[in-house]
């Protein structure tokens, strides 16, 4: 087997505002130009979890960074910031998009970037997956991993924070998508993806869904209860062939 | 449900136990979302602080949806326990001494 290498740290990037922020960047330590990821983290915060999603993608070839979308509620263990920042309404649509934006640019600043960038989000971050699909322009590729509240069954539940239902900006979709939900979820509901799907067949959008039974809420993530096994290898597998396909030159990634 | 729904209950001379000892409380953030450590999709969580002073420490619980629904029952009959009990002992600090037998 060939030498296999990782490099990781915490890095800075101008996001939202010019607001400074971080993330956790991962990449692989091989010569060579490899696809960039943004991932996207839920409610909970920049966890642990998060950060081992961003090492995994570095493992299989890619930059990955994972922004902390917190930042602006201070230090602190993750769950103790995500309590900090629940009350509030949490990072708004406007702040996420723009740390987004802002880590995009900072992976294609990198040497070894290629340039092509995709997304993936989990639960609220896979919201914000399907948001940034819709209106930042240039991604390459998203991964919608059971982002919630993306169709907006109750308008009263619109914040000032989060203004918009995404699935109503659906038609500025450019990027190809892949979508992971569990059909035991509540949100997205089985009729949630449904109609999610419906949206973008009928705007004539690429994507891709898989559909898992035996799963629910946050089945990849093998810290929680939601953990699948079988379901999460076949998503992870998908997840990679995905970002293979649309992130990778002919020689960079395996 | 990531859905950043919080219901403030707003405490008057309270206080909670934490990682630095005793503190102050004015505000108990209550939701009910994915938790980070019950071993739940969902569990009831309350997040004790002091939001004066800028909130940062807390002091937090994480409950399962019939633990929750337990504690409140057992926190409405402490308090009507506790205050009966004490009902009975003003009434009695109020018996005027004479009627009371021993003390003679």
């Amino acid at each position: 087997m060939a030498y296999e290498g990782l490099q990781t740290e915490t890095a800075k990037f101008r996001g939202h505002n010019g607001d400074m922020s971080e993330g956790y960047f991962a990449r692989p330590a091989r010569s060579g130009k490899v696809g960039g990821i943004v991932v996207i983290h839920g409610a909970g915060g920049w966890d642990e979890w998060v950060c081992e999603v961003a090492r995994k993608f570095a493992h299989h070839g890619f930059a990955a960074i994972s922004p902390n979308f917190y930042v602006r509620f201070g230090e602190g263990s993750p769950d103790d910031v995500a309590a900090r920042a629940r009350p509030t309404g949490g990072a708004s649509d406007a702040e996420v998009m723009g740390d987004v934006l802002g880590a995009a640019a900072f992976l294609r600043a990198q040497a070894n970037v290629n340039g092509k960038i995709g997304v993936i989000g989990f639960c609220s971050g896979g919201r914000a997956t399907y948001m940034a699909a819709c209106t930042i322009p240039n991604l390459q590729a998203a991964v919608d991993c059971w982002g919630g509240s993306v169709v907006v069954n109750d308008p009263a539940t619109l914040t000032p924070k989060r203004p918009v239902a995404p699935i109503d900006l659906s038609a500025n979709i450019t990027a190809p998508m892949l979508g992971l939900f569990g059909n035991d979820d509540m949100n997205p509901s089985r009729a949630d993806v449904d109609k999610i799907e419906a949206t973008l067949k009928r705007l004539g959008k690429s994507y891709e869904f898989h559909r898992y039974d035996g799963a629910g809420h946050n089945f990849l993530n093998y810290n929680g209860p939601g953990y699948r096994l079988q379901q999460a290898q076949d998503g992870w597998k998908r997840v990679m062939a995905f970002y293979g396909k649309h992130l990778s030159d002919p020689s960079g990634t395996r | 449900m990531c859905s950043y729904i919080v219901m403030k209950a707003a405490l008057r001379d309270s206080s909670a136990k934490g990682s630095k000892g005793w503190m102050s409380v004015d505000t108990a953030n209550v939701y009910y979302d994915h938790p980070f450590h019950a071993p739940l999709d969902h569990a009831l969580g309350i997040d004790f602080i002091n939001e004066a002073a800028g909130g940062r420490e807390r002091v937090a619980v994480e409950l399962s949806a019939e633990s929750a629904r337990e504690l409140i029952k057992q926190i409405e009959a402490a308090l009507a326990n506790g205050e009966r009990e004490h009902a009975i002992a003003v009434a009695a600090n109020n018996t005027p001494v004479a009627n009371c037998e021993y003390l003679t």
